[in-house]
């Protein structure tokens, strides 16, 4: 048969959901389909998003309680003046670990991976668009954060900062191979966040449930989108900085040294074009978790969404504009402090009106003091403050004087913690059932709040005043009899605080996993589609594909949810809809299981690691890579099928 | 699912492939074209801003790079379309014995181009060491070499697996309809950076 004729083939006959196959006999047939192959190396097989976006939020948690721990000893440090607890070598390790840590293994990760859980049960489709691209991105990043861990265990950890400014991270002054082991972990993370970046965006704009318009996506859907758009768009410029940082350190290129006409400064724009984005890409699917927790919370849609998602949207544009604010210290052309001013201040409008909008929506809804929201109103408190020190800091006269003080350490902690980590421990709460079956404890949830509000505001607020009276950042020591001794104390408990509270919810999510009160389907009442079907969700996410013709679909869904029906239970088989209004397009095949994804990795991490030593590792270990991609993407089965398989 | 459902619409009719922006991998290549765009725009970026500490570019006493190679590589480039574009429409036309006779073409094409690229790299009278002028222009040498070798691979892969019969899956000839779209990509990469690599050190020095 050509494949012309095979094109105009009537559909098989073959099972398929519907109204004679649908229920437990159905539910048996498609768990079959979409379970993992048995034992270990199934494990490693998996391409289930769930498990995917399950592995990449507890691996984050991880490395944020490593991360957590080593700000525990900087805090014990500086608690009283001339502390000798830690040297200075060692403190430049650790605080290059922390910013590093947290920023590349724990902020991005954690919320791709809540958006690899979440998009596809949001959107009402069966699985992503990529699932093996989906496994490849979380064992690069698994791979990445070894990388980083092991070095700093055999005590060749970066001491460069989470920036890698080079004079400092080049050739001359960053001898040995800590800066390159800093550089060759942004490879490895930024390929991980572009792979899962790509498959997102590709899962939003043709996975929608049939009726699911732009205009009916949920809010934290619109946020995973603008993000990944931002992901592709910004990640690059940091694989590139950091390639031709390791290309100056390894092959004697001059990209960022002046004395043979390269510049330090290219690095400071490279980074920063990929770096002030970044926060946005940490903080726009925060926003995300809010509009959907506080829409729930109140019991009504929130107010203003065409507002949100332009704000969104906006955000993600003017996030482009401002990496300069960075450079302020650096020295620029007048007309470059006032335009990056502007810019910076400007940014603050789309996200004041999204806060707005939140707050109306709370004001006209009957709010239910959870503890999701309460996590949502600490946010709102935590961030505005932030965001106000953001603005004053925007102004170059100030910036200048405030620059590398504990002031911006308070700031960019108010916004970060504040903006990302409240919004994140809220929807962790919030979508705990989802995952697990089972809710957490309110009780505890709740006096782990208190206690990581209150705490959060005694670590990070004294910082503040301890930047004004001239604290430098990264710096191991200070001196007696400057006022630097309270503020310094204040924040060392408070962080301890903060590090109780934390335990105490991670304690909370272990208890819970086995004492929690079952979850009903839709235990918070809901109104987007992750909740229409079971918790935990099964394999296949939905044994129907739903229609939805509303932004709260459950809300207005009656007694019975309209489905579409005729998909394949037997093979993994996915409805494509169209980008804009998502009418039912296509249906084609989702890759089965697969080991390659994992062997993949495998190669490119002794490729990447190698070429720290040797430019030809390059050469040489693009093979191994080479064979296990092709491996991956070969067609398993002897002869192609009527109707299409990946296997 | 916890409600009843009702059933309103059956998609078994629906195709099972589709050309263009209708399928899922048309997305996945326009992904990964932006991010390897973006990756370009930025190292042209880098490229001006290295260019500005220079008061001539190229700088003295280092010589442009000689023109023969790269001009014969953007020749090769442009013809390539052709069999490219052949290859395009029969795919899309579901022409399974045209693909099969023009991809080894372009993979002879690829070969050669490989040939004139160790050419243009020996021609660029700079090396990456000597300055930062030297490391841009092979960095960015280098950065489309990958690009070529990444669709080369490719095409390749696509070659051998085309003449099994799993070349006969439509599906298969999306994937050749897409291959044909990332190199289209990968020689319009490749026009700015001739001009910056071997026109603009001439016009500024």
């Amino acid at each position: 048969m050509t494949p012309a004729e095979r094109a105009k083939q009537p559909p098989a006959k073959v099972p398929r959901d519907g109204p004679k196959l649908t229920g437990p006999k159905l539910e048996e047939k498609l768990a079959e389909t979409w379970s993992n192959p048995p034992g270990f190396i199934g494990w490693l097989s998996s391409v289930d998003h769930k498990d995917i976006g399950r592995r990449y939020v507890i691996t984050a948690l991880i490395f944020l309680a490593l991360a957590g721990a080593l700000a525990i000893v900087m805090r014990l440090q500086l608690s009283k003046p001339d502390n000798d607890l830690i040297g200075a070598a060692r403190y430049n390790e650790i605080f290059t670990m922390h910013g590093t840590t947290m920023m590349f293994l724990f902020a991005v990760p954690v919320m791709q991976g809540m958006q690899i859980y979440l998009t596809p049960l949001m959107i009402g489709t069966r699985s992503n668009a990529f699932p093996r691209l989906n496994a490849f991105s979380y064992w690069t990043y698994l791979a990445g954060g070894c990388l980083l861990w092991v070095a700093f265990v055999l005590n060749i950890a970066p001491d460069i900062g989470w920036f890698a400014y080079p004079p400092l991270s080049g050739p001359q002054f960053g001898v040995g191979k800590r800066a390159d082991i800093w550089a060759q972990m942004v490879t490895f993370t930024e390929i991980a966040a572009l792979a899962a970046a790509v498959s997102l965006t590709a899962t939003i704009l043709k996975q929608r449930a049939p009726g699911m318009s732009l205009a009916r996506m949920p809010i934290f859907v619109w946020a995973t989108l603008v993000t990944s758009l931002m992901v592709i768009f910004s990640m690059p410029s940091v694989a590139l900085a950091s390639s031709l940082l390791l290309s100056d350190r390894l092959v004697g290129t001059h990209f960022y040294n002046p004395a043979e006409n390269g510049d330090a400064l290219l690095w400071q724009h490279l980074f920063w074009f990929f770096g002030h984005p970044e926060v946005y890409i940490i903080f726009l699917p925060a926003t995300g978790f809010v509009s959907e927790i506080v829409a729930t919370f109140s019991r009504r849609t929130i107010v203003m969404y065409p507002i949100v998602v332009m704000s969104l949207v906006a955000t993600g544009i003017l996030a482009f504009g401002l990496w300069v604010h960075h450079m302020f210290a650096t020295g620029l052309p007048r007309i470059g402090y006032s335009f990056y001013t502007a810019a910076s201040m400007s940014v603050s409008i789309p996200t004041g009106l999204q806060i707005f909008c939140w707050i109306a929506t709370l004001w006209e809804g009957r709010p239910r003091l959870q503890v999701p929201l309460l996590y949502v109103i600490g946010f709102i408190f935590t961030f505005v403050i932030g965001g106000l020190t953001g603005v004053i800091i925007a102004a170059v006269p100030l910036d200048l004087q405030l620059h590398d003080t504990y002031f911006i350490v308070a700031h960019f902690h108010y916004v970060l913690i504040g903006g990302a980590v409240f919004p994140l421990l809220g929807a962790i709460t919030y979508w705990y059932p989802k995952a697990t079956g089972r809710m957490m404890s309110e009780t505890l949830g709740k006096v782990s709040f208190w206690m990581i509000f209150l705490g959060f505001q005694l670590a990070f607020f004294p910082m503040h005043i301890a930047g004004i009276n001239g604290m430098p950042r990264r710096v191991y020591s200070y001196p007696a009899g400057m006022g630097l001794e309270l503020p310094n104390l204040l924040s060392s408990i408070g962080s301890m605080v903060v590090a109780v509270a934390v335990l105490l919810f991670v304690i909370n999510m272990v208890v819970s996993l086995r004492g929690g009160l079952k979850a009903a389907p839709n235990p918070w009442g809901a109104p987007s589609l992750e909740w229409a079907t079971s918790c935990p969700p099964p394999k296949y996410n939905f044994p129907h594909i739903p229609v939805v013709d509303s932004r709260t679909p459950l809300w207005d869904a009656g007694e019975k949810m309209s489905v579409v029906h005729g998909l394949r239970v037997e093979e993994r088989e996915l409805l494509l809809t169209t980008v804009m209004h998502a009418k039912p397009d296509l249906r084609e095949p989702s890759a089965e299981p697969s080991i390659w994804p994992f062997i993949a990795t495998l190669a490119t991490t002794v490729m990447f690691v190698s070429s720290i030593f040797s430019p030809w590792a390059v050469v040489i270990g693009a093979m191994p890579v080479i064979i296990a991609l092709t491996a991956w993407f070969w067609p398993k089965s002897p002869a192609p099928e009527r109707e299409p398989v990946i296997s | 699912m916890s409600l009843q459902p009702s059933f309103i619409e059956d998609v078994s009719e629906l195709p099972t492939h589709a050309f263009s922006y209708r399928s899922l991998t048309w997305w996945g290549i326009i992904g990964f074209m932006v991010i390897e765009g973006a990756a370009f725009a930025l190292a042209i970026a880098a490229y001006f801003f290295l260019m500005s500490q220079e008061q001539e570019w190229a700088p003295r006493p280092w010589a442009p790079p000689g023109l023969l190679a790269g001009t014969l590589f953007t020749l090769v480039m442009l013809l390539s379309e052709i069999p490219n574009t052949m290859i395009k429409k029969a795919a899309e036309s579901y022409g399974i014995g045209m693909v099969r006779k023009l991809l080894p073409w372009m993979v002879g094409i690829g070969l050669l181009l490989f040939v004139i690229r160790g050419f243009e790299f020996n021609s660029l009278n700079v090396l990456w060491y000597d300055n930062a002028y030297g490391s841009i222009i092979w960095a960015l040498l280098f950065l489309h070499t990958t690009h070529v070798a990444t669709d080369w691979g490719d095409t390749v892969v696509l070659w051998r697996l085309m003449r099994t019969p799993h070349g006969e899956d439509p599906r298969r000839l999306v994937d050749t309809d897409e291959n044909a779209l990332y190199w289209r990509f990968v020689w319009l990469a490749w026009l700015p950076i001739y001009v910056l690599i071997y026109w603009v050190p001439r016009l500024f020095q």
